[in-house]
């Protein structure tokens, strides 16, 4: 057991080296505006896609609603800051249980669906507290809710990414992750071992939508604005690439997922006639070649590749 | 002898069908008890009704004193009961160990956030569940598979861990579900050898459902006849061999 707190100090440290150079690159002003933009999207969509992962991947259970509870906490979030003045910390935390809490009460009757229907329920989820928000006067309507303050650093987003992940990842390896993973495996079997697979599937719905939600009050304090085109169903589609880019159940694949579709997007952005052309192939090519995606449900770990790097110093639990 | 599972008169009706109708059995402690039968005679539906995947239409199921009716699957596990799949139902994607310390979650006792933040409780039980496991599977001569997937072990080493899986969740009755199936005479009498074993062992009763006439008259302490969903003998297995209603369920009527 002890391997294991060193294994994580050992990825911590990873992480702050990563950050460092990130940071001084920053600070130094080699890496520009545009691609200081795009570093914070991709921790952004990172910590959509593994709590996504959470959901569909250990789970098992298919919600496509993500983009709903990202915009809880985007306005959430902003309400805090921008209409009550209260500091940025305090929006961090209310826009992630706001989200998590209605993630338990949607949770609570759709996760009683399963497969096809449970994904009808929670894109239409996504899109009912979409509409919901375009109707509300007080936090801009249609026109969106601006004046947002940029609170939103390279710090608050990579620290806050790794936290998550290793909550996350902390949580698939106890006892209520190996929960999830039986769910996914066999309903029936895990009930029958003593499992109460609702609370389990409801937990897990939880947690991942407070992390959309902490994502949400990062985005909004970034970008200056929440605005409900931003979290129309293809955001939700967005996200759900990502995981099964990177493999259905895989940690790191939903890591690798994310950094790669939103850098693949970021640098064809020079050429926009281009850009959907070369996205779509890239994901037709990766779907005809690996079809359960680029890790499948494993993990990228140190010992796949001995002289390689740790994926970006992220987490890399090997199990 | 102290009783364990008391079933009385219970049916179940779907629809228009009468899948068990007034079914009456016990099970005392540290009993072997078989439930046989032909084809869709409601073996199996007997057998979800008795772990809570079927709520019966009418009468009553106790186990140790205690109303079984309305709970769920995972309720009547902790209760104590605990059983296996005609086909195999493991989980197939995850390793042979954790298929085990999952059927251990109910005797773990940290919260959430010990888990997530690593602290407290979670160390120490992480580390005992997984000896627990090991010991299981050392049990079952499985303990060289442990970090196989499920999925690749041989027919006969998945229906042992799902024995094994089932166990882990401390019962004290085991309910196998046609344990025999797919085996060739060989694997059968080892089988039977495991069942009795593992009684003694494990302390615990044992009610299985089987096809196979020599697994059960061989093993069995006390067998019940079901047909068409009406219990038609019960009793001991030289009892049952030469009972004139059980041949005619299996062989048909005679000719006269």
């Amino acid at each position: 057991m002890n391997s294991i707190k060193k294994h994580d100090l050992a990825t911590l440290g990873a992480c702050a080296v990563l950050f460092a150079i990130v940071q001084t690159l920053l600070f130094v002003d080699f890496i520009g505006p545009f691609w200081e933009l795009n570093i914070i999207l991709i921790l952004i969509n990172v910590i959509l896609s593994v709590s996504l992962n959470l959901i569909n991947g250990y789970t098992g259970q298919f919600s496509i609603g993500h983009a709903g509870f990202l915009a809880v906490g985007a306005y959430t979030g902003a309400i805090i800051t921008v209409k009550l003045g209260l500091p940025f910390e305090l929006a961090l935390v209310v826009g992630t249980l706001c989200s998590a809490l209605l993630g338990f009460l949607i949770g609570l009757p759709t996760l009683r669906l399963n497969g096809d229907y449970l994904a009808i329920a929670t894109l239409g989820l996504g899109e009912i507290i979409r509409i919901c928000i375009l109707n509300i006067e007080y936090v801009g309507g249609a026109s969106g809710l601006m004046g947002i303050p940029r609170f939103t650093t390279f710090a608050w987003a990579f620290w806050i990414t790794v936290f998550i992940i290793f909550v996350i990842k902390n949580f698939k390896n106890s006892a209520p992750g190996r929960c999830c993973l039986a769910i996914r495996e066999n309903e029936i079997a895990a009930e029958t071992m003593g499992i109460d697979t609702t609370k389990y599937k409801v937990m897990a719905f939880t947690i991942g939508a407070g992390f959309a939600g902490t994502a949400g009050v990062l985005f909004a304090h970034y970008f200056y604005i929440a605005h409900p085109a931003s979290f129309t169903f293809m955001r939700s589609f967005d996200i759900l690439t990502m995981v099964v880019l990177g493999g259905l159940g895989s940690m790191t694949g939903a890591i690798t997922g994310a950094v790669l579709l939103t850098a693949i997007s970021a640098v064809l952005a020079e050429y926009p006639e281009w850009r959907m052309v070369i996205y779509s192939l890239t994901l037709i090519i990766l779907m005809i070649n690996r079809p359960q995606g680029l890790f499948g449900s494993k993990e990228l770990s140190l010992k796949m590749f001995r002289l390689g790097g740790s994926d970006n110093g992220r987490a890399t639990e090997s199990k | 002898m102290e009783e364990l599972l008391k079933v009385n008169d219970v049916s179940m009706i779907f629809g228009g069908l009468r899948a068990v109708s007034n079914f009456t059995m016990e099970i005392n402690k540290g009993e072997l008890v078989g439930l046989i039968g032909p084809n869709g005679a409601g073996k199996t539906t007997a057998f979800n009704m008795l772990t809570g995947v079927y709520d019966p239409s009418e009468g009553e199921i106790t186990f140790e004193g205690k109303r079984v009716n309305g709970k769920k699957p995972y309720q009547v596990t902790a209760m104590g009961m605990a059983r296996t799949f005609q086909n195999i139902r493991l989980f197939s994607e995850l390793s042979v160990i954790d298929n085990v310390k999952i059927a251990y979650n109910m005797h773990i006792q940290y919260s959430l956030a010990e888990a997530v933040c690593r602290f407290g409780r979670y160390f120490d039980e992480e580390e005992a569940v997984t000896k627990k496991a090991i010991e299981l599977l050392k049990i079952f001569k499985l303990d060289r598979y442990q970090d196989e997937m499920a999925k690749n072990l041989p027919y006969g080493e998945q229906r042992r861990l799902e024995i094994a899986r089932a166990l882990a969740t401390e019962p004290k009755l085991l309910l196998l579900d046609e344990p025999a199936a797919g085996m060739n005479p060989q694997e059968t009498h080892e089988l039977m050898e495991m069942i009795r074993w593992i009684r003694k062992e494990f302390d615990l009763s044992v009610l299985l459902i089987e096809h196979d006439m020599s697994l059960v008259m061989g093993v069995c302490e006390r067998i019940y006849v079901l047909e068409y969903g009406f219990c038609i003998a019960n009793g001991l297995p030289e009892e049952i061999k030469h009972n004139k209603r059980v041949i005619e369920a299996y062989l048909g009527e005679e000719v006269s």
